[in-house]
């Protein structure tokens, strides 16, 4: 009976302590970093290496530049699981210390950060994923979707298979699928395909995958195999994506007609179908494996030190896209840095330094990444996303190999879209506040 | 010695019926309403209001909704999250067709639709019991679940297919929206769920609670006694939907700001149904209880490894948390399997013949 008094007694003094353990600011000075990952729940295989990725590569500027010019940067990783309700936990614990710039890495978490960033001044960088409208600088000037949105992406992917095809008018009759994740992320390119499907005069069939039924696409790959479609478009993620390959292959569907956005290209996702999975193709936006000079700095100056990452994992694709991220971020904090000429940049400066972001080829090469990715050239105070392209790759069975060269989204189908979309959200979000932030001129 | 009612005479049945008839409970309660409503709001941060009190008042109420159908009348049902949806979606078609009626009337408003779609799918409760409602219900959390992704109409057609809740005023106090202050939002939820637990316990404590309890304790003998089977079940579910109604719509209006139909899954319906398990069926304080174990435990444990000074990785404080949590809920009902209210009931009980136990 004692036991059960002094068991409630640490209950109630548990939660009596809860006001103390606000967390407390940080005292070292340094560039504040949070990274929202996930390596826990249904989701962890994907960001697992994305995870790793970020804060690799974040790490390694401290360990080989000492931070960025000068200062170091604090790294901190909160756990999301993938979940909504404990992103906003770890954005409400990591805003106290100060964060230049948020990865939400959720579109989820996104969405609940966008109207909160200008509040709190803290710019929200949501690489490729989170909402596409956003991309409208005018609107949202505090959040940042580069180097391309989804809508680029389905273009991208339309003009690989026009290419393909001989031309877009050689669409003319054609079938083609699109199996998505039931949610916001895979139906905002529906608007966009079906547009593409009456100017080219090709028909659309929708396959949708509910968040529950990820696992299990039998329904879907069942009507597949009824409808025949010519080319299969997917916009998966997570378990969704492996799933999904299997199936493909299982139903005989010829490979080298289903293709994925960037977010379907793990290695993990066609590794598990074996030889079947050969001929899979997705976008991607970044070099994949370890032979650039910025990588093997992360091998010699982080891995096995500082860092959760097994060695033959770096350079993996997903793992590339946390690299990816966190150039982004780098890059921002550094020209934040020359815009302002402080070296300790807040947040307010870091949405500047996203606003004049620029990497050109030949700096790409300085930061020991010749070719990784294409120049980051046009994001600007309207634009900020860029439309940048990708280009298409394929597994043949043991790894991605690039098949096509850099494909530029159809910008001008895109941005009406995007910004109707913009306007839109504005409009239902009553006070919505009128950009007031200056914008940098470019040097 | 300090706990005890000798010396407190009643002279009135009224005074002998009341819900804290010892008059050291009634400090007690009034001692934990001065600290949420004047400590908290005055000492608390930003981090401990937005991310720790608004969220367990919320899921708290949530938990009382659930506990008014399962713990009281006896019904189990796995549709929480879904009736929590109904409110959310409900409040947002509300207030963005009559942008000009205060939200807290639209707030309110939701969860009578969310009772309406409860009495709905409460239909099946006369004739089936137990497991086989459960599984009912779980038809209704997937298709309402469903129903928040397919229809567009009920997020106007947004395009991410997620709901935003827009800024909505009480005269010159900015209630909802990015730029409502995590005080006044915490006020306003506080408010909410101290009025809505005063009725609930006016309800279980008067008639209708008593014929809630008499179907649950044996239906046939209920029916016997001249209650109505049908009526008492479906108001049971009807409250009870109204109250996961309205900790829905706060959960989307003065919490999240934002929701995709995820929000809803069959998980949160397993939160909310954790928290009246563990802390106690049929009881409104074990509502509170539950939602501090189950919600407000593990964001505690995260930051223990932190204050200690470990330098532990946060995916492995993630894991570790979920280890001890898990562990702590068998422990608690190993030690006492009627939950965490039964416990703290006995504990006042020792608590009265202290320190002289016969």
């Amino acid at each position: 009976m004692r036991l059960k008094g002094l068991l409630i007694g640490a209950m109630l003094g548990a939660m009596a302590g809860t006001p103390a353990l606000a967390p407390a600011a940080l005292a070292q000075d340094g560039i504040y970093v949070p990274l929202f990952s996930y390596r826990t729940g249904p989701f962890a295989g994907s960001g697992i290496p994305i995870a790793n990725g970020m804060s690799d590569y974040l790490n390694m500027l401290n360990a080989r530049d000492g931070g960025i010019g000068g200062v170091r940067l604090i790294v901190e990783e909160c756990e999301t699981g993938y979940d909504t309700k404990k992103g906003v936990e770890c954005y409400e614990s990591t805003k106290s210390k100060k964060p230049v710039v948020t990865n939400p890495y959720s579109t989820g978490i996104t969405l609940q950060l966008i109207p909160k960033a200008a509040v709190d001044k803290i710019p929200v960088l949501s690489m490729a994923y989170g909402l596409s409208a956003s991309a409208d600088g005018e609107r949202f000037p505090w959040v940042f979707n580069p180097p391309a949105t989804y809508w680029d992406g389905l273009s991208m992917i339309m003009k690989y298979i026009a290419g393909k095809e001989g031309g877009f008018d050689k669409l003319k009759g054609k079938t083609i699928g699109y199996i998505f994740f039931d949610g916001g992320y895979g139906r905002e390119p529906i608007p966009l395909l079906e547009q593409f499907a009456k100017t080219y005069g090709f028909d659309t069939k929708l396959y949708p995958v509910p968040a529950a039924e990820m696992q299990n696409q039998s329904a879907q790959w069942l009507s597949v195999r009824r409808d025949r479609p010519n080319y299969m478009i997917m916009w998966g993620w997570g378990a969704m994506n492996p799933t999904a390959v299997r199936e493909a292959a299982r139903t005989n569907f010829p490979m080298d007609r289903f293709l994925g956005v960037w977010w379907s290209g793990g290695e993990d996702d066609a590794r598990p179908a074996g030889e079947g999975a050969k001929g899979y193709l997705t976008l991607n936006f970044h070099g994949v494996g370890a032979d650039y000079p910025a990588i093997q700095d992360i091998v010699k100056h982080v891995i096995g030190k500082n860092s959760q990452t097994p060695r033959d994992k770096v350079g993996e694709n997903l793992y590339n896209r946390g690299v990816y991220n966190s150039v982004l971020i780098a890059e921002a904090i550094r020209t934040a840095q020359q815009i302002t000429g402080k070296k300790l940049v807040t947040g307010e400066d870091v949405r500047r330094g996203l606003e004049s972001l620029t990497i050109t080829e030949a700096r790409w090469k300085e930061i020991g990444l010749p070719g990784f990715a294409a120049p980051i050239t046009n994001v600007s105070c309207t634009d900020h996303n860029g439309h940048h392209a990708a280009y298409m790759q394929q597994w043949d069975g043991q790894k991605w190999v690039k098949v096509s060269d850099w494909i530029t989204p159809m910008k001008e189908q895109v941005r009406p879209l995007l910004e109707a979309a913009a306007k839109d959200y504005v409009e239902k979000n009553t006070g919505w506040p009128k950009r007031t932030e200056a914008c940098d001129k470019r040097s | 010695m300090f706990y005890r009612e000798a010396g407190q005479y009643k002279t009135s049945y009224v005074a002998d019926q009341a819900v804290f008839p010892i008059r050291q409970d009634r400090y007690g309660i009034a001692i934990i309403l001065l600290v949420a409503f004047v400590a908290i709001p005055f000492l608390g941060s930003t981090f401990l209001l937005q991310a720790v009190m608004i969220p367990f008042l919320i899921y708290s109420l949530a938990a009382i909704g659930l506990n008014l159908l399962t713990g009281y009348t006896g019904l189990l049902s796995l549709g929480t999250g879904a009736f929590m949806g109904v409110g959310a979606y409900a409040c947002y078609k509300l207030t963005s067709v009559f942008p000009e009626v205060n939200i807290l009337v639209w707030i309110i408003a939701s969860g009578f639709v969310a009772a309406a779609i409860g009495i709905l799918f409460g239909l099946p409760s006369l004739r089936i019991k137990g497991f086989y409602l459960a599984i009912a219900t779980l038809a209704a959390q997937f298709f309402l679940q469903w129903c928040f992704v397919r229809i567009p109409w009920l997020v106007n057609y947004n395009v991410s297919n997620a709901i935003e809740v827009p800024q909505r005023q009480l005269g010159e106090i900015i209630l909802t929206g990015p730029n409502s202050t995590p005080l006044t939002r915490y006020m306003v939820v506080l408010v909410i769920v101290v009025v809505m637990t005063w009725l609930a316990s006016n309800i279980v404590h008067g008639r209708i609670g008593r014929m809630w309890m008499a179907v649950r304790d044996q239906d046939i003998a209920a029916e016997l006694m001249g209650i109505r089977l049908l009526p008492t079940k479906l108001l049971a579910f009807a409250v009870s939907s109204f109250y996961c109604g309205v900790a829905g719509a706060m959960l989307v209006f003065l919490w999240y700001g934002g929701a995709e139909a995820d929000t809803f899954n069959i998980n949160q319906s397993f939160f909310v149904l954790f928290m009246i398990i563990i802390g106690g069926l049929g009881s409104l304080l074990g509502a509170y209880f539950g939602a501090a174990l189950i919600f407000g435990l593990p964001i505690l444990l995260r930051y223990v490894p932190a204050e200690l000074g470990l330098p532990l990785h946060s995916a492995t404080v993630e894991h570790l948390s979920f280890l001890v949590v898990g562990v702590l809920i068998i422990f608690f009902l190993i030690v006492e399997p009627h939950g965490l209210a039964r416990l703290w009931q006995i504990a006042k009980q020792k608590l009265r013949v202290w320190p002289f136990p016969y």
